[in-house]
């Protein structure tokens, strides 16, 4: 070959090649055998990832007994259960997984503990209150692995995965053709060119997930193909957030009939449910609690999707528990006096409800 | 100098430019005197030109280039004629149909009315090909074969694009004009009815399309192994049976017990080619109007087999009374 054929060869072979994860995979079988139900692995890709996913230690746990933390400081509104000890092993913690390393205990608090002044007190109230709630109501997602704040926050005060609803390149008008809500480059489907907002459809909003029909025959499932392009993008964003494949969670042969589908489809269930509430019912409650600059730019509230919490693993740091070192946080925790444990934390106050 | 010529050789054959038969009364001309290029000769015939347009392929060629162009400057406004990322974006760009709720109406240019026309253009563009191919093999006094093997690609694109729409009541279930967006579609179609592949005209369409190509390597492979013995000259070996011939016939005898003939091989591969397009279009026809989940009609038939389960029973949480239904809002 001549010399500018094989460099011609060796350009096109790594434009073409040049996005492509090199081998060899592992792959692990999950299935029957013969069904393509099998998990494919980049072991280098996953030493990377385990290297962020790695859980940081835990703080010495806090001595039982001692006065109740409401009964030393101010204005404890959902952390009364705990005692001093606990309380400020919270707080220590927060500290080191959330707060901006500069700012420290001032990013919440000002020079008085007790005062709601910084709204960024009043999210983390709010948010305190969520990971009580997902851990003792979300246990069908969460299981007994639960979550702490360092599960989607991982040292930044604002999670690196969050969402705003994305309407996509500012819309066309008059004549010129509308594109649907895809046809460009859709970050959250996998770089592909299907809708680039499935989150507030599906995340946010309640829209029909399911497309596709339970009999053989038409009747009367009107659902279109342009649904089941959303319903795509969504289960692509999972599939991108888990770093997993369609097969961790449905065999193949048929996306829609559960009896062939793995368990883990049911985590996911739950997992898209979970996201919903936590969206409706803590985040999007808070909007007006956030300054301008922390919204998007419909001036929504940063969402919580999957990648929020698992980061492009199957189970957010490889599946190991930080919230069994941190009872404070899984709303179960009894101090010396008996008060009310968390589960009935105090509804959010009407402060935080604009 | 006895050196036999085919594709590969290094000698390329100059006479003058050959214009064709006679031309019948009423027809336009040839364009062009006609030429030789190297270059094309190392695939092909050196002779380039001349060619013959005609009414049908003037506006054959008028219509193809309206779609063109109603696709093209829409995507190019949809990254506001921004030519850096009109070509950055391309591959994600697309003409999109109108939206399921707008049914058979005929919509708004923007809200698809664009898409129609395009479509119109280009199935006219395509027609009017058509015809094209069929008048001028029928003046050259040829079979019209190769005019019905394009209808048979011409049929998959309308069931696509018209036909199967217009039964299911929604131009929004067409395809939309980009490159990532109509594989998009192909995905979300064979999700949404449950699987393609237990589809059988589908799987009649994949068998086609492999046959093709496995008689397009058998015959290419034949005829080029014959070529030093005159092989290539296929015509005169169906007339006259030569060497090659015997020889090639006698290979698959020996390999295989059995052999298509110089003719046959053409048969073959003619209708493998044609039934590909022309049974996928069926499957696509019968999707959604007549089958609605293709996993559950094969599982009906006793088509898909059913395999041991592995996993603990996986109910759908949504049938569980109790659950949290939406997350929603309460």
């Amino acid at each position: 070959m001549s010399r500018l054929g094989y460099i011609v060869f060796l350009a096109g072979s790594f434009a073409i090649l040049g996005g492509c994860e090199r081998p060899p995979m592992d792959e692990v079988q999950t299935g029957y055998r013969g069904l393509g139900m099998q998990v494919v692995i980049n072991p280098r890709i996953d030493a990377k990832k385990a290297a962020n996913n790695a859980v940081p230690a835990a703080i010495p746990a806090a001595a039982a007994g001692g006065p109740p933390a409401s009964t030393v400081y101010k204005n404890i509104q959902v952390l009364k259960d705990l005692n001093v000890a606990q309380f400020t092993r919270v707080m220590l913690a927060i500290t080191q997984w959330v707060a901006p390393p500069d700012q420290s205990c001032n990013y919440c608090h000002t020079s008085d503990m007790s005062s709601d002044d910084r709204y960024t007190k009043v999210v983390a109230r709010r948010m305190l209150q969520m990971v009580r709630h997902v851990n003792s109501d979300w246990k069908n997602h969460v299981g007994d692995t639960g979550v702490t704040c360092y599960s989607c926050h991982r040292g930044n005060a604002v999670p690196q995965n969050v969402w705003f609803t994305d309407s996509g390149p500012s819309s066309n008008t008059g004549l010129i053709a509308g594109n649907a809500g895809k046809n460009n480059v859709s970050p959250a489907a996998g770089l592909s060119a299907l809708p680039y907002d499935p989150y507030t459809r599906y995340l946010l909003e309640d829209n029909n997930i399911r497309v596709i029909s339970n009999d053989a025959l038409p009747g009367g499932n009107r659902s279109s193909i342009k649904q089941t392009d959303s319903t795509y993008a969504l289960m692509i964003s999972m599939s991108q957030s888990l770093g997993v494949n369609c097969v961790y969670c449905h065999n193949s042969r048929s996306f829609a009939v559960w009896d062939a589908s793995t368990p883990k489809r049911t985590t996911a269930w739950y997992g898209i449910r979970m996201a919903r509430d936590l969206n409706n019912n803590y985040l999007v409650p808070l909007t007006k609690t956030f300054p301008e600059h922390r919204l998007g730019i419909h001036g929504d509230v940063a969402k919580v999707n999957c990648a929020t919490c698992h980061q492009g693993v199957f189970k957010p740091l490889y599946g190991e528990s930080m919230a069994k070192d941190y009872p404070e946080l899984t709303g179960e925790m009894h101090s010396s006096e008996p008060v009310s444990p968390a589960a009935d934390a105090p509804p959010p106050t009407a402060a935080l409800h604009p | 100098m006895a050196e036999y010529q085919n594709i590969f050789t290094r000698v390329q054959i100059r006479a003058p430019v050959y214009a064709g038969v006679e031309l019948p009364r009423g027809a336009w001309g040839r364009e062009g005197k006609g030429g030789f290029s190297h270059f094309l000769g190392r695939f092909g015939d050196a002779q380039i030109g001349p060619i013959y347009l005609g009414t049908t392929g003037v506006l054959s060629l008028v219509c193809g280039f309206i779609a063109f162009e109603i696709i093209g400057l829409n995507m190019f406004a949809s990254v506001h004629w921004n030519p850096i990322q009109f070509i950055r974006l391309l591959p994600w760009l697309a003409l999109e149909p109108p939206a399921p709720s707008n049914g058979l109406h005929f919509p708004r240019l923007q809200d698809g009315g664009w898409w129609l026309m395009a479509g119109f253009f280009l199935t006219s563009s395509v027609l009017l090909w058509w015809l094209r191919m069929y008048r001028r093999a029928r003046a050259l006094g040829m079979g019209t074969h190769v005019a019905w093997a394009f209808l048979s690609a011409i049929w998959l694109m309308l069931v696509l694009g018209i036909i199967r729409p217009v039964l299911m009541g929604s131009f929004g279930e067409a395809v939309p004009f980009g490159i990532f967006p109509h594989l998009d579609w192909t995905a979300a179609f064979s999700l949404r009815y449950g699987n393609l592949f237990y589809n059988p005209f589908h799987c009649l369409s994949i068998a086609f399309l492999y046959g093709s190509t496995l008689l397009f390597a058998m015959h290419g492979g034949t005829i080029l192994a014959v070529s030093r013995l005159g092989g290539d000259r296929e015509l005169e070996q169906i007339v006259d049976r030569g060497t090659a011939a015997e020889r090639a016939a006698l290979f698959w005898r020996w390999t295989m017990g059995f052999n298509a003939t110089m003719e046959s091989i053409h048969r073959w591969a003619w209708w493998f080619a044609v039934l590909c397009p022309l049974v996928g279009g069926i499957g696509i026809l019968l999707t959604g109007t007549v089958v609605d989940n293709w996993y559950l009609w094969a599982v009906k038939h006793h088509v898909a087999p059913m395999y041991p389960h592995v996993f603990p029973p996986v109910v759908d949480p949504a049938t569980i009374s109790g659950t949290p239904q939406t997350g929603a809002t309460p």
